[in-house]
């Protein structure tokens, strides 16, 4: 067997959800995964024997060159305050602020990969007045230069790999590193803010379950409603970009098929959109935020007629929170309509 | 410090905990005199919450933490709906059970088998009758258990696929019940995969029917348990701990909390709220207070309930030596889990295992690792019947409507115990809103009357030897509280 591809993770300003992702990891499990692909976790907070001695002189080891690592993974923001100073989240018993480790480890691992959207753009630890002056490793926000420069490639000339997600899919996570296990990853597999397309070539709308309420424009009006969440409920699903749908979570669940709307976790500054998360803004009763990829007229007019032709199955299952018109004769709908009437 | 012989030692980064933790001793004589624990982390979601619609926070809290993430979600939620004055629907509260005891089950097998287990697989103990065993099934990363456990817990989350779309950070639980309805076949699927997780800690952790297991009400039983079913992950606990004498380890202040557990009702719980102080006492939120006198915050004249509670950081604070807060009852400290949810609640096993003096008398680790194994028995019966009760057809969320100028508490049980959520929303937008965590009272600092937190008197007198570093024993202590550093200063 060739030498084991070495991680290392270390957890900043974060809530630790992406590892607790990680390990939903099915068919296989996270440690059979790592197995099979060579990959080697030189330490991993929630995982490792090691104690804090040990786990000092493998950080050691690896800033003085004795030990190689392969892929440096962050999850958590970086925390650069107050003033700019790290004090924000100091690496317990070393004295160090966490910023400057990571800096430090940065240089030393061939790739650097952000685990989730708090590494990759900052995340949620930046919203509101951003009171611990968190950012990405590379990136603060949608702007481009985190804790590292805009310019800045790792060893293995790459720049940070963003698998963004609040939190990050488990699949997303194994396939990158095996990607990069193989030596099988190069920048034209990753998009303009260098999120794997293994992921973001897709929307949250593929595949929703939701779709034919889509088609017909039948929306949800309240929250446990079976209609599409987009026009009322604040769905991003048609804009975000990641295979939500296909690649599920839990056994089969998603944000939409979970019944709330997509909030485009995996975008950045996805944490402050400006609006209750749970409410579409609107100007003269038409969403702002449209598909990105189709004329606005165009989609007004599809949207209208569809609008004209919508089947009263789906009208009324749109506003209900079971089916109460399943697919069926003509018959059975007027039946549905009388009782309505009455 | 106080005499020659002692030093002062800084030990961590802790791992196998979730966040980041930081402990001084002072040691003498190879005994810890004195603890100061530091929550080293500071991200200040109060100040984000800030100026915020009030139903965003059911976006952010639960990013307060990927363990707790649904504890928090139901938290911020039943504070909504107080606000509100709503009372959820009864599917609503019955798939939010659900989907908080996933979780809380979920987190109880992580920490036995990931977090906790793992420390006697170590070199340390290499000479004990049981290492060979112990060291082949739990050893970190590579142990026969977690080969076993991950997929186990993998498929029980499937609960939260199903009636939550995902886990962790879910937005399914509002206010007036749960986004997610259930058709008739997704209710057996629910009962499917809670039966698929019941066979699996009846052979795998337990070795015996869960109900059995439950009964248990004395040491006796404890005891007969461990030799009947001596091949069980449960029963291996029980020979270690009694040859490690882990019941002698780990004392704290034996005042346990509960805020209750599980609503069934508008006022019933299947865990009920209250406290534990040598006898059981009714539960006031108004003695509720935060004391910041040791924290890295500006200066408060005193402490404060959440509702007037501030969060404002100050680095020149000299008395502080921590980002968390010291909350207290009525200025006692608390100890809040699994084992303050039994004894408040009065099962047989923890309240007997408590009282016994030959046990160590009062809390200790062994005790606390008991009461979250047995919750697993307790609590899958229990969401059997929840999921029985699902009515498919019927609603399961109603509207939310968060007045312009209301207030309201939202008071959990989460896996490592009681958490609230205060809220006060003015011209319908967030003016305060204050979390207390459950390792927020585990873990606090000092207080103004110089009182130490729990762990903080848990690790007192706990011999040590010359190497403060290499002692486990400190391990054990720490995750016998399995404690969630994200959530606590959050």
């Amino acid at each position: 067997m060739s030498k084991p591809f070495n991680i290392l993770w270390l957890q900043s300003g974060g809530c630790g959800g992406c590892s607790m992702s990680v390990l939903n990891a099915e068919a296989p499990d996270l440690y059979s995964s790592l197995q099979i692909h060579n990959i080697n976790m030189l330490w991993h907070p929630s995982l490792s024997e090691a104690n804090s001695e040990e786990f000092l002189a493998l950080i050691a080891s690896i800033e003085n060159g004795d030990i190689v690592l392969d892929a440096l993974c962050l999850e958590g923001s970086v925390m650069q305050g107050p003033n700019g100073t790290g004090r924000f989240h100091m690496l317990g018993g070393s004295g160090r602020p966490m910023m400057k480790v990571i800096e430090s480890l940065s240089s030393k691992a061939n790739y650097t990969v952000a685990i989730g959207s708090c590494a990759a753009f900052g995340g949620i630890t930046m919203s509101g007045a951003n009171p611990s002056e968190a950012s990405g490793l590379q990136y603060t926000g949608h702007q481009p230069g985190g804790l590292l420069s805009e310019s800045w490639l790792s060893p293995g000339k790459l720049p940070v790999i963003n698998i963004a997600g609040c939190p990050t899919h488990p699949n997303w996570v194994i396939d990158t590193l095996a990607q990069l296990a193989m030596d099988d990853l190069s920048l034209e597999n990753l998009d303009s803010l260098k999120r794997p397309r293994n992921y973001t070539d897709h929307l949250v709308h593929h595949g929703c379950p939701r779709n034919e309420y889509y088609e017909f424009k039948a929306s949800a009006a309240e929250q446990s409603n079976l209609g599409c969440l987009m026009e009322n409920l604040g769905c991003m699903g048609t804009q975000a970009r990641a295979d939500c749908n296909t690649t599920l979570w839990n056994g089969d669940g998603s944000c939409l098929r979970g019944g709330y709307a997509c909030i485009n976790c995996t975008a950045p500054e996805f944490e402050e959109p400006g609006h209750c998360f749970t409410e579409t803004p609107k100007l003269a009763g038409i969403p702002i935020g449209l598909p990105t990829d189709m004329p606005k007229a165009w989609f007004i007019a599809l949207a209208s007629l569809s609008k004209a032709a919508t089947p009263k199955r789906l009208k009324v299952n749109a506003v209900s929170d079971h089916i109460r018109i399943p697919p069926g004769t003509k018959v059975h709908i007027e039946k549905i309509s009388k009782e309505d009437e009455s | 410090m106080s005499n020659k012989s002692s030093s002062r030692k800084i030990l961590g980064p802790f791992n196998r905990i979730e966040g980041d933790l930081e402990v001084q001793v002072e040691v003498d004589q190879g005994t810890i005199t004195k603890a100061w624990v530091n929550s080293p982390l500071f991200r200040g979601f109060e100040q984000m919450l800030h100026g915020k619609v009030p139903q965003d926070a059911l976006v952010y809290t639960p990013r307060i933490c990927g363990i707790c993430s649904v504890s928090q979600s139901v938290a911020a939620a039943q504070a909504l709906a107080a606000a509100q004055g709503l009372t959820p629907c009864n599917n609503g509260t019955l798939a939010t059970n659900i989907i908080l005891a996933a979780e809380n089950l979920a987190d109880h097998l992580t920490h036995f088998y990931l977090f906790f287990m793992p420390d006697f697989a170590r070199d340390t103990y290499k000479d004990k009758p049981w290492f060979n065993d112990i060291h082949t099934r739990f050893k970190a990363q590579t142990g026969t258990a977690a080969k076993e456990v991950l997929p186990a817990r993998a498929a029980f989350l499937h609960l939260t696929g199903l009636l939550a779309g995902k886990w962790p950070h879910s937005l399914a639980l509002q206010p007036g019940g749960t986004t997610r309805p259930v058709e008739a076949q997704e209710k057996i699927r629910i009962l499917t995969t809670l039966g698929t997780f019941r066979i699996f800690l009846q052979d795998v952790v337990f070795g015996g029917e869960l109900e059995q297991l439950a009964a248990l009400s004395n040491e006796d039983d404890l005891q007969d348990w461990a030799q009947n079913h001596a091949d069980a992950d449960f029963s291996k606990f029980i020979t270690l701990a009694d040859n490690l004498a882990l019941n002698q380890l780990g004392n704290a202040c034996d005042n346990f909390m509960s805020y209750g557990a599980y609503q069934t009702t508008d006022s019933e719980h299947l865990f009920k709220a209250g406290t534990w102080q040598e006898e059981f006492l009714a539960l006031n939120p108004d003695d509720i207070k935060e004391d910041i006198s040791h924290s890295w915050l500006h200066a408060q004249s005193e402490a404060k309930h959440p509702y007037q509670g501030s969060t404002i950081v100050d680095t020149n604070q000299d008395s502080g030596y921590s980002w968390c807060k010291a909350p207290r009852l009525n200025g006692q400290v608390m100890e809040v889990g699994a084992i303050a949810r039994q004894m408040v609640d009065g099962h047989p096993l923890i309240r007997h295992l408590v009282a016994d003096n030959n046990n160590g008398g009062g809390a200790n680790v062994r005790t606390r690792v008991i009461a979250r194994l047995l919750e697993l028995a307790l609590v899958v019966p229990a969401m059997e019947q929840w999921a029985h009760q699902l009515k498919p057809k019927e609603p399961f969320c109603l509207p939310t409507a968060i007045p312009d100028d209301s207030q309201g508490a939202g008071m959990v049980e989460a896996a490592r115990g009681s958490l609230g959520h205060w809220i006060r929303v003015k011209n319908g937008r967030i003016l305060n809103y204050q979390i207390i965590a459950p390792t927020t009272w585990n873990f606090s600092p000092r207080d103004a009357s110089d009182q130490p937190g729990a762990l903080e008197l848990a690790l007192q007198n706990t011999h040590v030897g010359k190497d403060e570093n290499a002692s486990v024993v400190i391990q054990h202590i720490i995750r016998s509280f399995d404690p969630c550093m994200v959530c606590t200063v959050h």
